[in-house]
């Protein structure tokens, strides 16, 4: 007869040393695991708790301003820096690992209204009140050297005064002309002290500019007669307009997705619009409660990070239609502007109270630098939390925010309003002949018409 | 799905071993995949489907990946006893196998005497590194199996009807003459469980943490064990009862009654769970196969040796003549059957289910068996019976890869450390206890549309089938007359048709007050039709 049974040498299961590693039997088999999915949903209960206890979003506040921050600026290749300008026309360049001012620049006489930074970083370009386009050279100091008070005045390389007020500006990617919005668009060059093209489509104010990230001749704009066009340089003319219900305060288009970009609204909503097909939006994202002042994306194009005149900042899925986060402080007032840090890890914003503030992307984040067992962990309890995430139980934990008592009172408000209307309109299309009302939907609805 | 060559053609016939390679591979597959696949063609939102197509992707690599790791990289291959010519394997007695084996497996071979402090029940740690022996006259002794050494051995001096491992070797319960108390492993008692009151048997949930006892008034008590709250107590309307056994997938508590019942018991509901009429004598034994979720094994003292499959409960799959006062599955199926001073091991060696003889030992004339255990992650049988314990080798019957983080045979104190913490925050509510718990992160069927009349129909005609294939039982002393047969077979298929008549007068009694009420409106004057009552339409 021919016999085995298991016999196991402790030798080839156990360590030698004290200094070797531990040997580690793996066997895959999932009877050997009863009730996995019970196993699975208490892990994914707690993985919903522990984010909650860890959840700590607010990194510190940049204090140093002494008027609201009007506009933000950050340079995609330099991660620790971002520009501020405020209402009293003071731009500093801050420090966010620090949280000091690094450089700060005299500015404008009147509130600065926007600021873009250069692709290379050298250049910072503002705009003002006071009808003048300031270039400044940027200083590429260390932390190390920053001392605010022994700082010699700095001069701006160029001032280009021009007729009208400027209410916002952006730089081309990777070639050095910028583009101002004011009374129309105009397109400047670093060394000329006009602008090379004026693009006008009608005759109201243009509030917001964006150039696009992917194709570096398109731009969209936002005007005061509720409506966004698209222009192209290298034609010199407008491409496409469309007149929506609101007037739009900000534009950005997806890092990712360079034909897609997304409208922060007056009207309590931002828009996705995908540039090529402008008569719905692809997506319409709804969470706040008051006009939504700015709006920028993560580098990932997955995420974007909207700030609005109800004091929250909130932080949507580029194709989620409610928020995923908000954050909010007491001392926090109206947020005018928003950015997205470039390592997708921090948001900044700047509101009315003239500080900064910086907040984590994912509130339960561990910062610094993880070992990579605990950055598995961290994987699996998202994983985990992802599965189950519709369970009631760890829904419940997940959803759940604290909401300031006017926000939440406001939430409630705009949903009574909205179900009465909805309401409303069901009735009437009950109480027609079949056919004769057609609602359309809510991407539609907004939009009047666009024009080519 | 074999490999094609790089010359062959579009159709190009796949060998025989690639095939029979393939297949299996899909097996395992399969049992990676936890179910199959999902059928995504049902779905008509178009962005869902796209995300769980994805990760339905996601899932078969992984299986595959999983099935790959099963095949070429574990480390053990199982034991086997391979007869040579006209033996048989249930001829092949310990003592032949004994010299085939090597040294260290030989040690697995003993017999314990003790001889005075009556029958001994046995537990095992799930990594099988340790077992806790209870002698019913007070005896305790936790044995290191690995080392062959005796932890800790002492006298309670108290009738002692049953032993149990708590979460691993530290803790330990034993069911004593008034209570069951808990011990430590250095022989401190930690706890004494009034609330339980004399308990015959004690089984531990490991993934709930919960005690449950069973006592001499048929009360079951379930305690959580680590913040020593009292879960549940039942009565279970039974009456007294010592056959208790732990189904593991789904931590359902058996119990076998004198009626030849077998309860399933939930710490959540009052009631049964599930009640099943398994024999026609008292149960004697019951036991639950470790990795074939429907698998159960039950005997009864009418010597008969039932095997059930627990999702089609018409009737026992295999009927094994026998005697059985105690049963045990081992992790690779193997079931041993132990009475008296013999002991039988059974095997489905072809797969589906039809067990046979493998292996056979008879004890020494007047030893009793009072339990059998089979060793976790190793080829060994031990016994517990009146005169000591013994350890038995059983080729085959244990499983030869075992996971590090799940049990671990060679757990060094630093693994136990971290192991309890995880394992504690792991520990499951007892609502998860459930008969099938793969349920859990389910979503609820829709509510099934009411069947139209031609199902209705069909379902009638399929009763009636059903009812008339029945044959009534031939009575005696004039009871079957034909005219009484006749009689029966009619109100037999009156009996199936009954269900159908009574949910068609039903429905016709609704369409009838509907009709009513709609006839209440047509009968007030146009003018005033917007004043009758109507059903809201949204």
């Amino acid at each position: 007869m021919k016999v085995k049974v298991i016999s196991r040498s402790t030798d080839e299961h156990t360590k030698e040393r004290s200094q070797d590693l531990q040997r580690v039997f793996h066997n895959y088999d999932p009877a050997i695991r009863p009730q996995e999915k019970a196993v699975e949903y208490v892990r994914a209960l707690n993985a919903a708790k522990l984010d909650k206890i860890f959840a700590k979003p607010f990194v510190g506040a940049m204090d140093g301003h002494i008027d609201a921050i009007s506009c933000m600026a950050k340079n995609m290749n330099h991660l620790v820096g971002i520009f501020s300008g405020s209402m009293d026309g003071d731009i500093r360049h801050w420090d966010i690992a620090s949280r000091r001012t690094v450089h700060q620049f005299p500015g404008h006489q009147g509130a600065v209204r926007g600021l873009a930074v250069s692709t290379d970083g050298r250049v910072l370009v503002s705009c003002g009140t006071d009808c003048s386009v300031r270039l400044w050279a940027v200083p590429i100091s260390t932390a190390m050297e920053l001392d605010v008070s022994s700082d010699k005045s700095v001069e701006p390389l160029e001032t280009y005064v021009w007729k009208n007020a400027f209410r916002s500006v952006d730089h081309q990617w990777n070639f050095d002309r910028f583009a101002t919005g004011g009374a129309g668009v105009d397109i400047w060059n670093h060394n000329r002290s006009a602008p090379e093209q004026s693009l006008e489509w009608g005759t109201d104010t243009v509030i917001s500019v964006r150039f696009n990230p992917g194709q570096p001749d398109l731009l969209a704009t936002s005007a005061s007669d509720r409506s966004i066009a698209l222009y192209d340089l290298r034609m010199g003319k407008p491409t496409a307009k469309l007149i929506m219900a609101t007037k739009t305060n900000s534009i950005c288009w997806n890092p990712m997705e360079p034909f897609n970009f997304t409208a922060a609204n007056e009207d309590c909503n931002c828009y996705s619009f995908d540039s090529r097909k402008l008569n719905a939006a692809t997506c319409v994202h709804k969470d706040h409660v008051s006009a939504v002042m700015d709006i920028d994306y993560s580098p990932t194009g997955r995420e974007f990070v909207t700030g609005s005149y109800d004091r929250t900042v909130r932080i949507f899925q580029y194709n989620g239609g409610h928020s995923r986060e908000i954050y909010h402080t007491k001392r926090m007032q109206r947020v005018f502007c928003v950015k997205f840090s470039c390592d997708a890890s921090y948001v900044i914003s700047g509101s009315d109270d003239t500080n900064l503030r910086l907040w984590k992307a994912k509130a339960s984040e561990q910062l610094g630098v993880l070992l990579p067992r605990e950055k598995k962990r961290h994987e699996y309890h998202e994983a985990v939390k992802n599965r189950y995430k519709h369970l009631p139980e760890v829904k419940r934990i997940v959803r759940h925010r604290h909401l300031p008592k006017p926000i939440y009172k406001a939430t409630g408000l705009r949903r009574t309003m909205i179900e009465a209307e909805r309401r409303r309109e069901e009735k009437r299309k009950a109480h027609s002949a079949p056919g004769s009302i057609t609602s359309k939907p809510l991407r539609q609805r907004r939009i009047v018409r666009v024009e080519e | 799905m074999g490999v094609k060559g790089v010359n062959q053609g579009h159709g190009a016939v796949v060998p025989p071993t690639e095939q029979k390679l393939s297949d299996e591979m899909d097996v395992t597959k399969k049992k990676y995949l936890r179910g199959g696949e999902a059928n995504l063609e049902v779905l008509k939102d178009k962005k869902l489907k796209g995300q769980l197509a994805v990760r339905e992707a996601l899932h078969l690599k992984t299986a595959q990946a999983a099935a790959n790791a099963e095949k070429y990289l574990l480390p053990s291959e199982e034991g086997y006893l391979e007869p040579e010519g006209l033996e048989k394997t249930w001829r092949i007695k310990q003592d032949s196998i004994a010299p085939a084996v090597d040294i260290l497996s030989a040690r697995n071979q003993y017999d314990i005497v003790v001889p005075d402090l009556g029958p001994y029940r046995l537990d095992f740690t799930p990594s099988g590194r340790y077992m806790m022996v209870g002698g019913h006259k007070g005896h305790l002794a936790i044995v290191d199996m690995k080392q062959m050494s005796l932890i800790k051995e002492f006298q309670v001096r108290e009738t002692v009807r049953d032993v149990v491992f708590l979460h691993d070797e530290t803790m330990f319960a034993a069911a004593q003459k008034k209570y069951p108390y808990i011990y430590n492993r250095d022989g401190t008692e930690l706890h004494c469980l009034k609330e339980h009151g004399a308990a015959l048997r004690l089984r531990y949930l490991e993934q709930h943490r919960l005690l449950a006892s069973i006592n001499e008034y048929g009360q079951l008590h379930y305690q959580d064990v680590t913040d020593g709250r009292m879960i549940g107590s039942y009565r279970t309307g039974f009456g007294r009862t010592d056959v208790m056994q732990v189904n593991r997938h789904n931590a359902l508590l058996a119990l076998g009654h004198s009626g030849g019942k077998v309860t399933m018991w939930s710490p959540t509901s009052s009631s049964a769970v599930i009640e099943m009429l398994c024999h026609k004598g008292p149960i004697s034994a019951i036991a639950f196969h470790p990795t074939n979720r429907d698998l159960m094994a039950t005997s009864g003292k009418e010597k008969k040796v039932k095997l059930w499959d627990m999702r089609n409960l018409k009737g026992p799959l295999q009927t094994l003549p026998g005697q059985a006062e105690t049963l045990d599955f081992s992790q690779k199926g193997l079931l041993a059957r132990g009475t008296g001073s013999f002991l039988q091991v059974l095997r489905d060696s072809s797969g589906t289910q039809k067990y046979e003889k493998y292996m056979t030992h008879p004890l020494v004339k007047g030893y009793q068996i009072e339990k059998v255990l089979f060793r976790p992650y190793e080829d060994v049988l031990c016994i517990g019976h009146s005169m000591g314990w013994s350890s038995i080798l059983i080729p085959g019957s244990g499983n030869p890869n075992f996971d590090t983080w799940v049990a671990n045979p060679f757990e060094t104190p630093k693994q136990r450390r971290e192991r309890e913490v995880h394992s504690l925050l792991d520990k499951l509510p007892p609502e998860t206890i459930m008969f099938d718990p793969t349920k859990i992160g389910t979503v609820k069927p829709p509510r099934k549309e009411k069947p139209t009349k031609e199902e209705k129909e069909a379902e009638l005609e399929a009763a009636l089938e059903v009812a008339k294939d029945i044959v009534p039982k031939k009575k005696t002393k004039g009871r079957s007359k034909p005219s009484k047969m006749k009689k029966k077979k009619q109100e037999i298929i009156a009996n199936a048709k009954r269900p159908f008549l009574e949910q068609q007068m039903k429905e016709d009694e609704q369409m009838a007050r509907k009709k009513q009420k709609g006839m209440e409106q047509v009968e007030l004057p146009t003018s005033l039709q917007r004043f009758a009552r109507k059903k809201v339409t949204i």
